[in-house]
């Protein structure tokens, strides 16, 4: 097994079988965790690779490319993996997230404007999974997902990136 | 407004022209139909109480009403995306297809490289490139806010760009939006013409012809070059086109555009140009109420 190089993209191996990077992850568990934890159906991902830069960091790319690949970024950058509980990216949940069946906690106006804001909040009606949840709330007539956020002992903690966060 | 002088001859009404430069513009923004359709961002918009109109060119280009644009939930969603009306034209132009292989080679911040995924349902490969890496984490954080997935980010110089770190050697469609003096953004950007000199003019037209040129050589035969400036100047516009002519395989095609516009020049402080020159398109201020661009369609021939 070698060293992962942070400095450069590579595709993430099929399976873990198949893993040639010490502590990568492979394509078939990104797609499991994203089915697993939030529904997504795997056959999202068809026409996209997944790969790792930086340790633990995954991106997503719809495009061509070779591995390895030293550019400065390729598609969008996903999940966070290489710690205990994998976290999805905001702008992530926001592309994909709206194809997500569990997981996923609706919040009213005021809850939602608090959760952009990155404000950490009560909620106690939660009674799902706790950890890594996807904030949404109606706009334009459907749920929209706004960004992911960690949920332990009936708090609701915004994950929103301080560059993301607006007050709105 | 007096280095404006220098184009009285050339445009019609200057007057109108000139007063149009002095008046600020309003706040356009292009819906970004990777998140959301044009339907639903309009819906999104009048919820939250947001007066908007749309273009009639493009149905995606709306002029917003409100001080604040960047704070709004389409925003925030990346339904929307602060744009300015002209500078929405070039990708129209080139026209890119899902699944094509096409290069920003001036990327930077990323309006025009979303909106080329946009273009192609955000499928294929959009190789986004800036030598500024400053203003290249600009892009990343644009494009990851619009989910384009479809993007390449490259950092490098545009002139000598190299396609070996990809398996492709050549792209289908190219898109040059140089580096230019930005006499056009003078609504936006009052300042615009501080350092104006044609010294500058003559020093960045210089980069704009290797650009352009790397751009067709890069671009595979019957492939599409689109070339922009968002600047009046004859020098870095008419005149690097016809520099490309001269020293590359490519001609000057026409394109619609629903906008008003006038046909490029064919001649210019004594120099002459080629006549397909008057195929390519500038669009003043007073035309439209925009910014002023330029905008030259090019097929490559070999």
């Amino acid at each position: 097994m070698s060293e992962n190089d942070g400095q450069r993209f590579d595709r993430l191996p099929a399976t873990p079988a198949e893993r040639t990077v010490e502590g990568r992850v492979s394509r078939e568990e990104v797609v499991d965790y994203f089915e697993d934890r939030f529904g997504i159906p795997p056959e999202t991902f068809a026409d996209y690779t997944f790969w790792e830069k930086g340790a633990g960091k995954i991106w997503i790319y719809a495009g061509e490319a070779p591995t390895p690949l030293e550019i400065e970024a390729i598609g969008m950058t996903c999940l966070r993996t290489r710690q205990e509980h994998w976290k999805p990216t905001t702008d992530f949940v926001q592309r994909f997230g709206g194809r997500a069946t569990d997981c996923v906690i609706e919040l009213d106006r005021e809850e939602a404007r608090a959760f952009a804001t990155g404000e950490d909040q009560e909620i106690e009606r939660w009674e799902g999974d706790w950890g890594y949840l996807i904030g949404a709330h109606t706009i334009a007539d459907d749920l929209e997902p706004i960004g992911i956020g960690l949920y332990v002992h009936g708090e609701l903690r915004s994950m929103v990136p301080k560059g993301r966060q607006r007050e709105l | 407004m007096e280095p404006l002088e220098r184009y009285r001859p050339i445009v019609d009404d200057f007057d109108a022209f000139l007063e149009a430069c002095e008046r600020p513009l309003g706040n356009a923004a292009r819906v970004n139909t990777i998140k959301a359709s044009v339907e639903r961002t309009l819906e999104a918009l009048e919820e939250e109480g947001l007066a908007y109109e749309q273009a009639d060119w493009n149905p995606r280009v709306l002029d917003l009403e409100t001080g604040s644009p960047g704070s709004t939930w389409t925003s925030f969603h990346g339904f929307t995306h602060g744009q300015e009306e002209v500078s929405a034209v070039p990708p129209v132009v080139l026209d890119p297809q899902p699944g094509e292989r096409v290069w920003d080679s001036c990327a930077a911040p990323g309006g025009k490289a979303t909106q080329l995924a946009a273009l192609m349902d955000d499928e294929g490969t959009v190789v986004a490139n800036d030598n500024n890496l400053g203003r290249i984490s600009a892009l990343r954080f644009n494009a990851e806010r619009l989910g384009a997935t479809s993007l390449a980010v490259t950092n490098a110089d545009a002139r000598n760009y190299s396609l070996n770190r990809f398996d492709f050697d050549e792209f289908d469609r190219a898109l040059v939006d140089a580096p230019c003096t930005c006499e056009g953004t003078i609504r936006k950007n009052p300042d615009a013409l501080d350092n104006w000199s044609e010294g500058a003019i003559a020093s960045v037209a210089g980069v704009q012809k290797g650009i352009l040129r790397r751009a067709i050589q890069a671009t595979r035969e019957g492939g599409t070059v689109v070339y922009s400036t968002c600047t009046f100047a004859p020098e870095e516009n008419e005149a690097v086109v016809q520099h490309a002519l001269e020293e590359e395989d490519c001609r000057v095609v026409d394109f619609d555009l629903d906008l008003e516009y006038s046909p490029g020049l064919t001649e210019w402080d004594g120099e002459e140009f080629d006549s397909s020159l008057e195929r390519t398109a500038r669009i003043y201020p007073h035309q439209n109420d925009t910014g002023g661009f330029f905008v030259t369609k090019l097929e490559v021939t070999a």
